[in-house]
């Protein structure tokens, strides 16, 4: 505890008394006491982390009358209810043509050797390139600059896969971050987020089952 | 101030570093706190990598998991000003105690109808308040006030990221501030078509950029691509 004032000299041998000799301490226990308690207060009420946010474009719509190129390698999400995706490579084909057979479902989830996985195979070739440049990067063979050049171009390269995402009205916010989150983590090139279309919400009922 | 033998009793202990130092701790604690009034609703939003930190000024949008809408502006001169504007729009009368006392609140999801009982509502009276349905959105209606709201919000929020920027530019100062930021804030049990909606607002004004505000994911999500 801390000292408390004591009482002046004590007692002095004979009879002459002196003015008693006022201590100059005080006593700091209740100011430390009050230190402590808006110290604990301030710890406990404080917040260290802002909120993580991440950045996302949506599409301008595109001006009327422009015509819209065929993607060519894209590949569509449905995300459905129960946390179930569903993809399909290519243009949607409600029957087989010309060009192509009748377009089918194929499912992904979330867990670990699913999409994480499709997307690595998908994003192969490209992986490659950027790590290639990467090692040249680190041996100091490319500036910073044309480094970060490089790699964009590497991502907007029309060979590249195109992601389409899309959902059902069933589907949750989770599970569209989670498919954004898988696509950033694997590096992709370019994504967005598109309605659904009715025959392809369709496909996915068929799946799903109508509820 | 001469040592004692110590005779028993207490034994001096000088506490005067330890005082320094939790008031020193106290006087940072004091400073960096913010204090912010307690949301409307309890959002848990998903998990991302995402690193970018929610810029300071910005307008966010928070969807709960029912699909209510809320709307708040952190610059709170911005705040009072849209809500005049907002006020004279849908002819819905505010005192200047009501506006004054709407600057300092979180943000809100109720019809303009009844923001002053809302505003006037304590703060227990207002997490209960009644018609707290989140702020209209009819997308197909002409009844979007949602959609008001961020154009007018966003625009004064603007003007006063401008204002300052002029101010700090003619004291000579270097402008830090950011220019304010649209940010949707979302729980992640919602519905998609549900935040569909409030994108779909955002886009018909013709913003296209928005933060997507996420928790900070966990240890090992990020997965190993040797794998």
């Amino acid at each position: 505890m801390a000292e408390i004032a004591d009482s002046g000299g004590g007692g002095h041998k004979g009879g002459k008394k002196r003015a008693k000799k006022q201590s100059t301490r005080i006593d700091m226990t209740p100011m430390v006491d009050l230190a402590f308690l808006l110290l604990t207060f301030f710890v406990l009420t404080a917040t260290f982390s802002k909120p993580k946010s991440m950045e996302l474009t949506f599409p301008a719509p595109p001006p009327p009358n422009q015509k819209i190129d065929e993607v060519k390698k894209g590949i569509t999400f449905l995300l459905s209810k129960d946390n179930r995706i569903f993809y399909y490579e290519g243009q949607f084909r409600a029957a087989d043509d010309e060009k192509g057979k009748k377009t089918e479902l194929a499912e992904l989830n979330f867990s670990q050797g699913s999409l994480h996985k499709f997307l690595l195979d998908k994003n192969k070739e490209m992986q490659e390139k950027i790590k290639a440049l990467d090692v040249k990067h680190k041996n100091k063979q490319l500036e910073d600059t044309t480094f970060k050049r490089m790699v964009k171009e590497i991502k907007a390269d029309k060979e590249s896969y195109t992601y389409l995402i899309k959902t059902d009205d069933k589907a949750t916010y989770k599970n569209v971050i989670d498919v954004i989150d898988e696509l950033n983590v694997n590096v992709v090139g370019k994504y967005v987020m598109v309605d659904i279309l009715k025959p392809e919400m369709d496909l996915v009922i068929e799946k799903v089952g109508a509820n | 101030m001469s040592k004692k033998p110590s005779k028993g009793g207490a034994p001096a202990l000088d506490m005067t570093p330890m005082v320094d130092l939790a008031f020193l701790l106290v006087t940072f604690f004091m400073l960096t706190a913010s204090f912010r009034m307690s949301e409307p609703v309890v959002v848990d939003p998903p998990s991302s990598i995402g690193q970018v930190s929610l810029p300071d000024n910005h307008i966010l949008v928070t969807i709960d998991n029912t699909g209510r809408a809320f709307f708040g502006i952190s610059n709170s001169t911005a705040k009072m000003n849209a809500l005049r504007q907002m006020a004279a729009k849908y002819k819905v009368p505010f005192t200047e105690q009501q506006i004054v006392k709407f600057s300092g609140l979180p943000s809100f999801g109720v019809d303009i109808k009844d923001l002053p009982a809302y505003i006037d509502a304590n703060e227990q009276a207002r997490t209960n308040f009644k018609n707290q349905k989140g702020v209209p959105l009819d997308t197909i209606t002409p009844n979007n006030q949602l959609k008001d709201w961020i154009s007018i919000g966003g625009t004064e929020a603007v003007k006063m990221y401008e204002e300052a920027k002029l101010k700090a530019v003619d004291a000579g100062g270097e402008f830090k501030a950011e220019k304010p930021r649209y940010a949707i804030k979302c729980d992640g049990k919602t519905k998609y078509i549900y935040v569909k909606d409030v994108i779909k607002t955002f886009t018909d004004l013709k913003l296209y950029q928005f933060n997507l505000i996420t928790s900070l994911e966990g240890g090992g999500t990020v997965i190993d691509p040797t794998k």
